[in-house]
């Protein structure tokens, strides 16, 4: 017998080398990370060109903001576990990593992918778009940082579950839209606050909500993961 | 207590239709398990529930280990090799054997991964890009692959598929080593080419 003598496994290892093979994959596939972009990109333009040189109220700012990463982080996120099942190497890496470290990977992967584009749509809306202007940074940073977190918490789980349904790219938006809307509200919130010069002390009660949401949503989808991922 | 692996009473459901039930069997290192049975006899469906990768509907596998047994969790001590088991196309075959140990939380041996491409027959292509690869030359990474964690209980389903003359050869002399290791458990249909088994599991039979 050789295997049961020797074997030495890490977790942390396991669900590393499930992020890396992720992150190197789609550095020569480009898939996600070509589709985040163009989303971005065209969407952040339709909203500059319906909006010209007119502005609009601060509130609506906030909320078109999250909806371009909404609907951007819709066409990229689920590729991490839709990939898997069109190539068919999801029983691959099944036979290979415990669950718990598959999920662990992908979340790590979807979340650095989230918070690159958050960041790179903020660059850009700010940038671009009409009186759009952050007062109190603090605020919108740790907007940025746990809205992205909760975003790449519930997308990979519900990537997860989609994955081997066959209307895999209606269904991702449809799903995500509720259980996503709650994260939604909070960030657009949080992020009207920033642009008004709120006090950072103001929307601690945005990222109390935020936190519980990543929490939740994380604690949830460990427990229900390896139901979603086998069979 | 040796490495055992034993299976009670295994019965598998797919949407209503009982696919097998009732398959028992217990083997011990150095044995070997024959699966056959017709086209839809649920010869795949059974080396999956070996494998860990699907649960049977009723049921247990375990495998007794000189450390404990496990019933759950038994994917690291097992190498599949299987046509519907796919290497990441996108990397090269080194690069494979090198993602299979680590997603396998193990540390890299890239000494043991040259050597399995060289017995497999692909050291001359050890950092080709496997979508290169005909289906015979993937076939080959995936007997790498499966044995780079040197697996207790090997598993092939279909173990000659896509395989040249050389390739089945290759496939021969690592069914013989596994035996002297471990256990050794065949998936297939093609009987005309297979030494003998210790047990044998005829899916028609057991239906």
């Amino acid at each position: 017998m050789s295997s049961g003598d020797t074997y030495r496994p890490s977790w942390g290892r396991a669900a590393l080398a499930v992020f890396l093979k992720d992150w190197h994959s789609e550095l020569r596939t480009r898939y996600a990370i070509s589709a985040l972009g163009m989303f971005i990109v065209t969407t952040i333009s339709i909203v500059l060109f319906s909006l010209g040189s007119e502005g609009a109220p601060i509130e609506a700012l906030s909320g078109m903001l999250w909806v371009v990463i909404f609907f951007s982080a819709m066409s990229g996120l689920s590729r991490t576990f839709v990939a898997e099942e069109e190539r068919g190497t999801a029983m691959t890496l099944q036979l290979h990593a415990p669950s718990s470290a598959v999920f662990a990977g992908k979340l790590l992967f979807n979340g650095v992918l989230v918070i690159a584009l958050t960041i790179l749509s903020a660059i850009l809306y700010a940038g671009f778009i009409n009186g759009f202007v952050i007062k109190t940074y603090s605020i919108f940073i740790l907007t940025i940082a746990f809205g992205s977190l909760g975003f790449a918490a519930a997308a990979t789980i519900i990537a997860a579950i989609i994955a081997r349904a066959s209307t895999k790219g209606t269904l991702y938006p449809v799903l995500s839209f509720p259980i996503l809307l709650p994260l939604l509200l909070t960030v657009i919130n949080a992020t009207r606050l920033a642009a008004e010069g709120a006090l950072l002390e103001e929307a601690f009660g945005e990222f109390q909500i935020l936190i519980s949401y990543i929490v939740v949503v994380v604690t949830i989808s460990s427990l229900v993961f390896d139901y979603v991922w086998k069979d | 207590m040796d490495l055992r692996l034993t299976a009670s009473n295994v019965k598998k459901v797919f949407n209503r239709r009982t696919i097998f039930a009732g398959i028992s069997f217990s083997m011990t290192s150095g044995q070997t398990l024959l699966v056959s049975g017709r086209n839809g006899s649920g010869k795949s469906t059974l080396v999956k529930i070996i494998s860990d990768v699907l649960t049977p509907s009723d049921g247990e596998i375990t495998l007794h280990l000189p450390r404990g047994s496990t019933k759950d969790g038994r994917f690291p001590f097992v190498g599949l090799v299987a046509p519907y088991l796919q290497v990441y196309d996108e990397f090269s075959a080194l690069e494979n054997l090198d993602i299979s140990l680590r997603l396998r939380g193990l540390a890299a041996r890239p000494e043991r991964a040259l050597d399995l491409l060289e017995r497999v027959g692909l050291s001359g292509r050890t950092n080709d890009i496997v979508r290169t690869f005909s289906s015979g030359m993937k076939q080959r990474v995936k007997y790498a692959m499966a044995l780079m964690h040197e697996p207790a209980v090997l598993l092939l389903d279909e173990p000659m598929a896509n395989l040249d003359a050389e390739g089945m050869a290759i496939v021969r002399s690592t069914m013989e080593e596994q035996c002297t290791k471990g256990i050794l458990i065949v998936a297939t249909n093609d009987l005309t080419d297979l030494e003998h088994f210790d047990y044998q599991v005829d899916l028609n039979v057991v239906r």
